[in-house]
């Protein structure tokens, strides 16, 4: 069977006139394989949408070859391409006076003749695209009318229009909501696999990505590439090592990244159940570290139900003071000279 | 509109409103005049031949006719011309001379106008030319100079690049132009400015094929760009993604474009507002950025407000004539104003 894409020794970046070409990533070899769908994670700036621009035969490899099943891009004409690849970029959201339904129908010109009049077969195609993204209702809405999130669907609907095997996306979810961006995920995920399509999604997501991908591509600030199960790359370091900076730590056992926090003073908390959870998160937000030890701390919280109401005791020093709320006990505690905000700040 | 019913009955019930305008208006324009000559005489001119007046014949058939006929093609070519120049630069500023061909025709037109002439080169008598068609050509000339200047740039630089390219050579051959004049004597300037005035009147029927052939060569060949045209319209990538040779569609309208402007500027004088206003004022009608309807509503529309504009320059009723350049803008500007403001649809078709 062949590999719908394979890129061998690819070598992206730009040329600049003049200079020496710029390297954004060096040396890649890695194949996208039939009902996958890879998540591309990276910081910022490393170049994932320069990647996903060249294995769509956008921009021109500095060096290295790129396949797409079995045939080299170079050697496919425009049609040939956009028959085999669909792409999403961030660029591309719908403009113009058209209603969601022809822009999707846009997905259907590598097929259609020169005139780009439909065919049922077309028009079956467009339907089940605008469904299986969920917009079927959003079809004779104008584009301009739709909201950014709405706009993402059609776009991508446009994209599966176009019956390709190979669907890049650069951000899809850059502009949705976090129960959106499940949706899209999960629509995507289960689109590989029923249809067998290969998907190769770019994304800042890294939780959502974890919990969705088959494989994890990994982009690194040194331009390499590391490619595994996400659960693998989790355990061995590699995503901790991607993306780990002097603010955020990979806490992998959360699987989660964690701010490094500059705590400022210790706190003891007592309580359970969410209460504890959230009063810790919030502590821990303003720069303090909750300890279980009540005799490690001059201050001390003390979580407190009657009747059903929350209250939250602060011990300083002996002194006991009641709060209601959980927002009065944090403005009391930035009141507090000895945190020393204005020093960390 | 794909799988919409009533807006393709809309647009039929739209191009038949439009078509019977347009026709309506190049009638009234054969009628009107400084002498006013009734439908019936017009007929008679026309189909009998040598019955009637000989003075009204030769009015309807060497004057009115031809005139009405070169606003029709002028007004549709600029209205598709600027359609495409808006499309390809997805800006909805753009006009058909963004890239700078009525200031090359002008300075064409200024180099036989104001340095031959009356440096006493009489090329008319050598070649065998009338003036009129020595301005033409000067003016075709000029125009064709400079487009192939832009047009040279267009495979290297993006888009935004060549319509500030454009703007660039437009105001340098302007200001040669103007050196000229500064240096040229009253009565030569008026022979300039009548030309930059602009007329429908000028092209007779011995021209009329150059003219005709090239606005019909155009007009027919940019409807064959329909279809990459819509995805040009969501950016260069956008369309590249979906198999469409970017770079051909871009020089192929860029020049289909210039070919068409070029040609009424060469015959006509330079036409300013009419490109850039009559495809907003088709957006606006028919409520779609789509190519297969914009291109033949901009055909129609562009005609029906060129030979309006023209009936207007006439002044009919009165002695004397006015500058079709200032009728079409004072004519035109409020009706789009209107239109722009009671839709906004400026925002809503370049996003």
């Amino acid at each position: 069977m062949s590999v719908p894409l394979e890129a061998i020794g690819l070598s992206v970046g730009y040329e600049v006139k003049g200079q020496a070409a710029r390297h954004v990533a060096s040396d890649l070899s890695v194949q996208l394989k039939a009902g996958e769908f890879v998540c591309l994670l990276g910081p910022n700036g490393v170049g994932k949408s320069t990647l996903i621009r060249t294995l769509s035969g956008m921009q021109k490899p500095l060096a290295g070859r790129i396949r797409i099943s079995d045939t080299e891009i170079e050697q496919m004409s425009p049609k040939e391409k956009a028959r085999a690849v669909s792409v999403v970029l961030t660029d591309s959201l719908p403009q113009g006076m058209f209603d969601a339904y022809s822009v999707v129908a846009l997905g259907r010109h590598p097929h259609t003749s020169w005139t780009g009049s439909l065919g049922d077969k077309d028009r079956a195609r467009i339907e089940w695209a605008l469904k299986a993204v969920g917009a079927t209702e959003l079809a004779y809405r104008q584009v301009s009318e739709l909201s950014d999130g709405e706009r993402q669907k059609v776009v991508i609907a446009r994209a599966l229009t176009q019956e390709t095997n190979l669907i890049l996306l650069d951000e899809p979810t850059a502009f949705l909501d976090l129960p959106r961006r499940v949706e899209l995920m999960r629509t995507l995920r289960d689109l590989a696999r029923v249809e067998g399509l290969s998907i190769l999604l770019s994304t800042h997501d890294l939780d959502l990505a974890l919990r969705s991908a088959d494989k994890l591509w990994l982009l690194d600030g040194a331009g390499k590439l590391t490619t595994g199960m996400p659960e693998e790359l989790a355990l061995d370091g590699c995503i901790a090592s991607t993306f780990t900076s002097n603010e955020v730590d990979w806490d992998s056992e959360q699987g989660a990244f964690r701010m490094h926090n500059h705590t400022c003073a210790t706190v003891s908390l007592e309580g359970n159940g969410a209460a504890a959870v959230w009063t810790r998160r919030a502590l821990t937000r303003i720069g303090y570290e909750v300890v279980d030890n009540a005799d490690a701390s001059k201050l001390r919280i003390r979580i407190v139900e009657t009747d059903g109401d929350l209250n939250w005791d602060l011990e300083t020093n002996g002194e006991v003071s009641r709060k209601p709320t959980l927002q009065s006990l944090v403005r009391h505690l930035l009141g507090q000279e000895h945190i020393g905000l204005s020093e960390r700040l | 509109m794909p799988g919409s019913d009533t807006s393709s009955s809309r647009n039929a019930l739209l191009f038949s409103i439009l078509g019977v305008g347009v026709l309506a208006l190049a009638v009234a324009n054969v009628c009107l005049g400084s002498a006013t000559i009734s439908l019936g005489d017009v007929w008679a001119a026309l189909v009998d031949g040598e019955s009637g007046s000989s003075v009204t014949r030769q009015i309807v058939v060497d004057f009115r006719l031809p005139r009405a006929m070169t606003a029709l093609l002028a007004g549709s070519a600029l209205a598709v011309s600027g359609l495409l120049m808006q499309t390809i630069f997805r800006n909805p500023l753009a006009d058909p001379f963004v890239l700078g061909v009525n200031s090359g025709a002008s300075l064409g037109v200024a180099i036989v106008l104001l340095v031959l002439a009356p440096a006493g080169v009489s090329l008319t008598q050598g070649l065998e030319l009338s003036g009129h068609l020595l301005v033409v050509l000067a003016a075709t000339g000029g125009a064709a100079v400079v487009l192939g200047i832009v047009l040279s740039f267009a495979q290297r630089v993006d888009v935004m690049s060549l319509l500030i390219l454009g703007l660039m050579l437009s105001y340098a051959v302007g200001a040669v132009v103007s050196v000229l004049m500064f240096y040229s004597m009253a009565e030569r300037l008026q022979s300039f400015f009548a030309w930059s005035y602009g007329t429908f009147g000028n092209v007779a029927w011995s021209h009329m094929r150059v003219f005709g052939a090239c606005i019909g060569a155009g007009a027919a060949a940019s409807l064959f760009l329909c279809k990459p045209l819509d995805a040009m319209l969501m950016g260069e990538r956008f369309a590249e993604s979906l198999g469409t040779k970017v770079k051909s569609v871009r020089i192929l309208s860029l020049g289909l474009a210039s070919l068409m402007a070029g040609t009424v500027t060469g015959f006509c004088g330079p036409i300013g507002f009419l490109g850039i206003a009559a495809p907003h004022l088709c957006r606006y009608l028919f409520k779609t950025s789509q190519h297969k309807v914009l291109i033949p509503a901009s055909l129609l529309g562009g005609a029906g407000i060129a030979l309006a504009a023209d009936l207007v320059a006439k002044a009919p009723g009165f002695d004397g004539a006015l500058p079709l350049n200032a009728v079409t803008a004072l004519v035109g500007a409020p009706v789009i104003i209107v239109a722009l403001i009671r839709q906004r649809n400026l925002r809503k078709a370049f996003g």
